[in-house]
């Protein structure tokens, strides 16, 4: 057991965990913050993608342990509560989801994303940023396309969209 | 149309808790002194049980219990079951071999459950599993359908001699084979339907808690249809009595098929809740849905088409066998029979059809339906052989299509189905519009400037929704009865509660169901809620599978709502002092018609509520139920057009156009429907070009991982070009078809056809990965 601490969602969160324990398990087992999905055991699918210390990372694919000290933002902590992040609303506004499952990792990668490039993407930008991220609902293109919008509304407002 | 009735785009109402990370899934779920379950699965494809010790499982930390296969036949637990009895052609019904939910003799494909173990924490539950000593006799295994068939091949059931389930045949042979001796040209084709894992991004997961106070049980589980599963739980697996048992399907991350059946995992899940006196819960990882969520299609067919001098189809024969793996899994029977073989005619009119499927077990995860279920394997035979039918005479593809299709309606095809509506020049020429076919030519010959071999392919599917007329599938050997039920529940201040059959895991019924609310009462849809998948809230339903929510839960909605709305107008008729003849409900208000007298909507429902002031005799409350069966099935039909390039260096396909111009009849949210198709797409184009199912010769599943198994991703295809066209079915009350499945139906013919059409060569089987399309390339030259 090893005792770990990081602040998540802008929270400190601290306990004793296996050394095996994954950062998403920690989230989602520990901190009961589900919205975080595995999809996966091979680190295909990006269901479980949440930010550390401002990136993107496959939270299957980290030791809980590995986070001991960082920020990690969950898609629950990407806007205050009862406010839509750009890209939520986007993925609304566009219907880019429809079971959700794939949702939460979606957007984490596609907030992402966008901060790194500074809101200028293109349609094949997108979808060759997508590769980690699998959906099988909505066949990429609404999802595409919220991105795609999401990117406009922020390059024509001038703001970062990083949540960190 | 209001601006949330029906044919708006209304924003889902869904959608909130999914981006917030909100949505609650069964794995979400927690309850206190949950313990965790781990299966102990075969590392053999087919093998004997010598034993299974479970001694230095039950010593390991944390754990709770260990039980085996001869613990569930102890407990008196029922093998799983295939609902819909098919009978071979000579009478005998279909072959089924025993299927327990944990094997204690004989294991047939690798990764079937063998013991299960319960313990504290997952980890711990994972490593007592390790500890689990099976010991195992290994038995020869067979993998394909047609060896399974074979002389001298391992046996894997004694109920069926042979690995066969059934021989079954549709049509009129004497018929067909009098067409054949006088068809001008004949075409033939080899097809194999390439077997898929569906993949829904959610891996199955079950929650079982036993409470011995009450002598109850609840289930939480991945289900398309809970009720069915209650129902099978407790009348044939003898899990738990039904009054006694509450299955809750929460937010279902996506099904396609594959959650509507009832698992060996969420049987063991309940019973080892009672056993070790703890809620137990289990969550498949990505290979266990691999190597246990039921598989689709794996056809291999003979297919001939007999045309006369003028191309006008004469008959057409099938000669089909379909791998139903190591077990029959719930509806597995129905999906090469019923599901596929009645689809045959297409959109033509075809006067003599004869279709034979034999279906046989192997030592493969089990087969059974997977988005669209015999009617994507239906449409795969027929478009491929329609387009190589025109090669052959050297007719254009759309021309030889127009020349066959069915333009009377009704009309009774020599498969069963009787098609209500349909306008097939529509929907082909909507599609070939939106492809510009008429500049392909141009586009083929810039492309081969570039080196790029261009191809476009075509496909006009039809399909049977509304799945289905109870009397119909009863006689066809169905176990249940395929209606739906819905409740409306109107509460004292006007809000409106909708409880239905029907599950939506993606499809939006939260939102489209609303909006029949806004449409007959003028409501806003925030003000109804939309509950299913709780069988404790809702009486009982059918469930989603076969694009049925619209056209037959929807239905059943539209009836209760008559109920609601007649009742709702004598009240108003009574406080208003008006004939009720007179009374009409819009906008939320209820007025007497041509005056200025009204009442609000929520006026009339305190008043039904209060019953202070109702005329007499009527009972208070402001609610409805009604069961809805089907008077026929409907018939989405519509065209797709693919153009792809070809690299003829790497063998690399792309997708640059794919079209689809579908006919679903009424349309209640375009935004939805739209979605549906695009998904529908994509699991086709992943057919065509990227998925399929891969086993080496012993059985073991070679693509049992994300890693192996290639889904497509953003990257593998296009922006997808959709529209409708609309003929109404007559058969339900709203005019509507059906839309979830249409996508994944009509594309992948549509996509190989194009392909065939670049490379000049019809030698291409599924998937199209570029190694195959290099190969194909060389065999011209």
């Amino acid at each position: 057991m090893t005792a770990i601490a990081m602040v998540v969602n802008g929270r400190e969160a601290t306990a004793e965990v296996a050394d095996r324990t994954l950062l998403v398990q920690f989230l989602r087992d520990t901190l009961h913050l589900t919205g975080t999905h595995v999809g996966c055991d091979t680190s295909q699918c990006g269901a479980c993608v949440v930010h550390l210390d401002g990136k993107a990372v496959k939270s299957c694919t980290l030791l809980a342990v590995q986070a001991s000290g960082a920020h990690v933002t969950t898609i629950e902590g990407l806007a205050p509560a009862g406010d839509l992040h750009p890209v939520q609303a986007a993925f609304r506004e566009h219907h880019g989801l429809q079971c959700g499952f794939c949702t939460p990792g979606m957007i984490m990668t596609a907030v992402d994303m966008i901060a790194r490039h500074d809101g200028a993407l293109d349609e094949k930008t997108v979808r060759d940023e997508l590769e980690g991220n699998l959906c099988r609902c909505t066949g990429y293109h609404n999802i595409v396309k919220a991105i795609l919008a999401a990117a406009e509304s922020t390059r024509s407002a001038g703001t970062p969209l990083a949540a960190e | 149309m209001g601006v949330e009735g029906i044919g708006a785009k209304v924003l889902r109402k869904e959608d909130r808790r999914f981006i917030t990370g909100r949505g609650r899934y069964v794995d979400d779920m927690s309850v206190p002194g949950m313990a965790y379950a781990v299966f102990v699965r075969s590392p053999h494809a087919h093998a004997k049980i010598g034993g299974v010790d479970t001694g230095a499982a039950k010593s390991m930390p944390g754990v709770v219990g260990v039980l085996t296969g001869e613990d569930l036949r102890g407990d008196g637990i029922g093998n799983l079951i295939c609902g819909w009895m098919v009978h071979s052609k000579d009478g005998s019904p279909m072959k089924m071999g025993a299927w327990p939910a944990l094997a204690a003799d004989v294991v047939r494909h690798v990764g079937q459950a063998v013991a299960v173990v319960v313990a504290r924490s997952r980890d711990e539950a994972r490593d007592a599993a390790e500890a689990v000593a099976v010991t195992y006799e290994e038995l020869p295994a067979v993998i394909e359908a047609a060896k399974a068939l074979e002389p001298g091949a391992p046996q894997l059931h004694p109920e069926a001699p042979g690995n066969l389930i059934f021989d079954w045949e549709l049509g009129d042979k004497a018929k067909t084979d009098a067409a054949f001796a006088g068809a001008a040209h004949v075409t033939k084709l080899h097809i194999v339907n390439n077997r898929l894992v569906p993949n829904p991004l959610e891996p199955r997961a079950a929650l079982g808690q036993y409470d011995a106070a009450d002598d109850h049980y609840t289930l939480w589980t991945t289900s398309q249809n809970p009720h069915v599963a209650r129902l099978v739980m407790s009348a044939f697996y003898n899990v738990a009595p039904e009054h006694k048992l509450r299955v809750i399907a929460p937010d279902v991350g996506g099904g396609f098929g594959s959650k509507i059946y009832i698992y060996p995992e969420e049987i063991v899940c309940l019973w080892a809740s009672r056993r070790t006196g703890v809620p137990v819960k289990w969550t498949s990882d990505r290979t266990e849905a691999f190597l246990t969520d039921a598989h689709g299609r794996d056809h291999v067919t003979e297919v001939e088409l007999a045309l006369d001098a003028e191309h006008k189809i004469l008959g057409l024969k099938v000669d089909t066998i379909a791998n139903l793996g190591a077990y029959m899994s719930l509806f597995s029977s129905s999906v090469p029979t019923y599901l596929y073989a009645t689809l045959l005619s297409g959109q033509y009119d075809i006067p003599a059809i004869h279709a034979n499927v034999r279906t046989v077990y192997t030592n493969t995860v089990p087969v059974d339906a997977y988005r669209g279920a015999g009617r994507p394997e239906a449409t795969y035979v027929l478009e491929r052989t329609m387009e190589t039918a025109a090669r052959e005479l050297g007719v254009s593809p759309a021309e030889l299509r127009r020349k066959n299709f069915i333009r009377s309606f009704p009309y009774q095809t020599q498969v069963i189905m009787t098609y209500d509506a349909g306008d097939f020049d529509a929907s082909l020429n909507a599609a070939m519009a939106a492809a510009d076919v008429a500049g392909f030519e141009a586009r083929r010959t810039e492309a081969a400037a570039k080196g790029k071999l261009r191809g476009l392919g075509m496909s006009c599917y039809i399909e049977a929704c509304g799945i289905a007329p109870s009397k119909a599938v009863g006689s066809l050997g169905a176990g249940v009865g395929l209606w739906e039920s819905a409740e409306v529940r109107v509460n004292p201040v006007g809000t409106v509660e909708i409880l239905t059959g029907s599950h939506s895991h993606g499809q939006g019924h939260e939102t489209t169901f609303a909006q029949l609310i806004a449409e007959r009462f003028g409501l806003p849809v925030d003000n109804v809620q939309v509950i299913h998948g709780d069988t404790d809230k809702v009486q009982f339903g059918m469930g989603t599978y076969g694009s049925r929510s619209g056209a037959v839960g929807m239905s059943a909605i539209v009836k209760a709502l008559d109920k609601v709305e007649a009742k709702a107008k004598k009240i108003a008729a009574h406080l208003l002092e008006a004939d009720e003849g007179d009374i009409e409900i819009s906008g939320g208000e209820v007025r007497i018609a041509g005056t200025d007298r009204k009442l609000g909507w929520h006026e009339v429902c305190l008043a039904a509520y209060t019953g202070h002031n109702l005329p007499d005799g009527m009972e208070p409350g402001l609610k409805e139920g009604a069961f809805y069966d089907p008077q026929n099935f409907t018939f989405p039909a519509g065209c797709y057009i693919c153009e792809v390039e070809v690299d003829p260096e790497t063998g690399k396909t792309e997708v640059l156009q794919f079209v689809a111009a579908d006919d679903f009849g009424r349309v209640i949210n375009p935004m939805i429907v739209e979605g549906q198709v695009h998904g529908g797409i994509a699991q086709g184009i992943g057919q065509a070009l990227l998925e399929g199912v891969s086993y080496d010769e012993a059985g073991q599943l070679v693509t049992a991982s994300f890693m192996d198994y290639t889904m497509p991703r953003a990257y593998d295809l296009p922006n997808f070009v959709v529209s409708t066209t609309e003929t109404r079915t007559p058969s339900n009350p709203l005019g509507m078809k059906g839309c979830g499945e249409a996508g994944a139906i009509g594309s992948p013919p549509a996509v190989i056809n194009a392909i065939t059409d670049a490379i000049g060569t019809n030698d291409l089987t599924m998937p199209a990965t570029p190694q195959k399309v290099w190969a194909a390339l060389k065999t011209v030259g």
